[in-house]
């Protein structure tokens, strides 16, 4: 039987960043370092929105530099999937999926690791933490643990 | 700027049979639905002379509307794809309208169709979003993760429990239960919801929609023409669109969506407010869509919508019956194309069964969303 579109479409999913993305390599390089940035507008000095783009969201300059970021943030809404959409994430259903609003500006996709999927709260304080695989490096985010 | 409020008619509709159709292709539900459609109108596909069609996720169906029109026999004067997901079809009304007002066309179809529940053979590659790639190497896969993160932030900021999106499926399934051509038939309980597997938490199973194939389609043209044509014409009163971001990444706010602005311009070009409105089709990929748009469009106040969907007020005989034909979540999905043609058979009356048909009814809201919460559209329909 011939694989439908859908299928294909699914299979093409990697699941995996594109690390030669042209706006996008520095970040990944930088990630690699450990070190969490976002491109900051040399003109209106706001930080853009993700992912990384060519001209500043908020004023269209095209001049911006990449801005060190504290890694600290607040989840803005949290999800947990029971289903594996991928077959990679099979044996690690259930896992938290967030969105990450950063102090500094921006809001990146990852997850609330170091922490039971159901008690990650919308608001919580999290911080940045590295998780190194062969090819890249993921930025996720854990509990800012209160003193 | 002249109101076009009144000026064209929805004059055909048609449906073909949805659920599962395994032997047929994108390319043959299409054609099922011009021809019904046609049928229904009681015109033939050479005094037809627009075409409008939702992009199908297929590159192999690329300038669409072009290679359909051609394929059924449509000399068009104006054609195009539109790709605005699920606000599409309503978008897809929309642009005749402009277009028969604009000189361009008199008389056009609109037709969506999708082969979703079973394999289609037709060769290509799917069309992706385009930024994928932010969301996947964190797990985030679905519309389903992304319509729950905004159940979460409503469960935050509104304190909606589970158990409120519950009774939106459980109408809706009760609506489907009267509908010879829906795919779930079988009613279901507030408990049963409840007990449905999780998809992704807050989402239960029985808060996501089908997938579907079918299609259906609407022809439109001027309120003068429509009169030669045998059905009741139902005049096409308001439009509106508005799309407050793209990403999840960018989005202000995930609990008020684009059906706030949306619905504010299709009311005001129609003269009309949320308590004229006798029904509402209301596009309900997951019920949480289903409650945010009834507050977008001013059903009730916002964070009240655990409260409206209750009680019977959304069901056959209340106050605002809500997707009489059983929706997305029970119906089919075919991105909302069927809301537009439920709303079009409500109004004209004597077309569905009996006992889901709105008493009296003479003015309906459709509404359609897509992308990551992104895109939405409003239709408001009278019968003339």
């Amino acid at each position: 039987m011939s694989k439908t579109q859908d299928e294909r479409g699914r299979a093409a999913r990697r699941g995996q960043p594109f690390l030669d993305e042209p706006e996008a390599k520095p970040f990944w390089a930088s990630l690699r370092e450990h070190r969490l940035t976002a491109q900051r507008c040399s003109s209106c000095k706001k930080i853009f929105n993700f992912p990384p783009q060519a001209r500043c969201p908020h004023c269209l300059a095209s001049d911006y530099e990449w801005a060190i970021l504290s890694g600290k943030g607040k989840v803005y809404s949290c999800v947990t999937y029971h289903r594996p959409w991928h077959p990679a994430y099979q044996d690690k259903i259930p896992y938290n999926v967030s969105l990450i609003d950063l102090d500094e500006g921006g809001r990146i996709v990852s997850n609330v690791v170091d922490c039971p999927p159901d008690e990650v709260r919308i608001a919580m304080a999290v911080e940045v933490v590295y998780e190194d695989l062969p090819e890249y490096t993921l930025p996720k985010f854990r509990p800012v643990k209160s003193a | 700027m002249t109101n076009l409020s009144g000026k064209c008619a929805i004059v055909g509709m048609g449906e073909t049979a949805v659920g599962k159709r395994p032997d047929a292709t994108t390319n043959s539900l299409h054609l099922e639905a011009i021809k019904a459609c046609l049928e229904d109108a009681g015109i033939k596909a050479s005094q037809v002379d627009g075409l409008l069609t939702n992009q199908p996720l297929n590159d192999s169906h690329r300038s669409y509307a072009v290679k359909l029109a051609h394929m059924a026999g449509i000399n068009a004067g104006f054609a195009t794809d539109l790709a605005l997901g699920g606000a599409t079809p309503i978008a897809m009304v929309q642009h005749a309208v402009m277009a028969i007002e604009a000189g361009m066309a008199t008389t056009l179809m609109c037709v969506h169709a999708r082969k979703r529940a079973t394999p289609d053979p037709t060769p290509g590659h799917s069309i992706r979003r385009g930024d994928e790639h932010w969301e996947e190497p964190w797990g985030h896969f679905a519309a389903a993760g992304g319509h729950a993160f905004a159940a979460q932030r409503h469960m935050y900021e509104y304190g909606t429990k589970s158990e409120d999106l519950a009774h939106i499926a459980v109408s809706t399934r009760k609506h489907a239960s009267l509908n010879k051509n829906a795919t779930l038939r079988k009613p279901i309980t507030i408990e049963d919801h409840q007990q449905s597997r999780m998809i992704v938490a807050p989402l239960h199973l029985l808060d996501c929609s089908l997938e579907s194939d079918g299609g259906g389609a609407v022809l439109v043209t001027s309120v003068e023409r429509a009169r030669d044509f045998p059905k009741r014409p139902i005049a096409i009163l308001g439009m509106g669109q508005h799309h407050p971001h793209f990403s999840l990444l960018d989005a202000p706010t995930l609990t008020t969506l684009g059906g706030k602005k949306s619905s504010e311009m299709a009311y005001r070009m129609a003269g009309l407010g949320p308590k004229d409105m006798d029904f509402a089709e209301i596009y309900d990929c997951f019920t949480i869509t289903a409650l945010i748009t009834l507050e977008d469009y001013g059903f009730c106040a916002k964070g009240d919508g655990k409260d409206f969907v209750k009680d019977g007020r959304i069901g056959l005989g209340g106050e605002l019956p809500l997707n009489t034909h059983g929706g997305l979540l029970s119906q089919a999905h075919l991105e909302g194309q069927l809301h537009i043609t439920e709303a079009v058979k409500q109004l004209r009356g004597n077309e569905v069964e009996p006992e889901r048909q709105v008493a009296n009814a003479k003015v309906g809201i459709v509404s359609g969303h897509g992308g990551s919460l992104a895109m939405h559209a409003t239709l408001i329909l009278g019968a003339l």
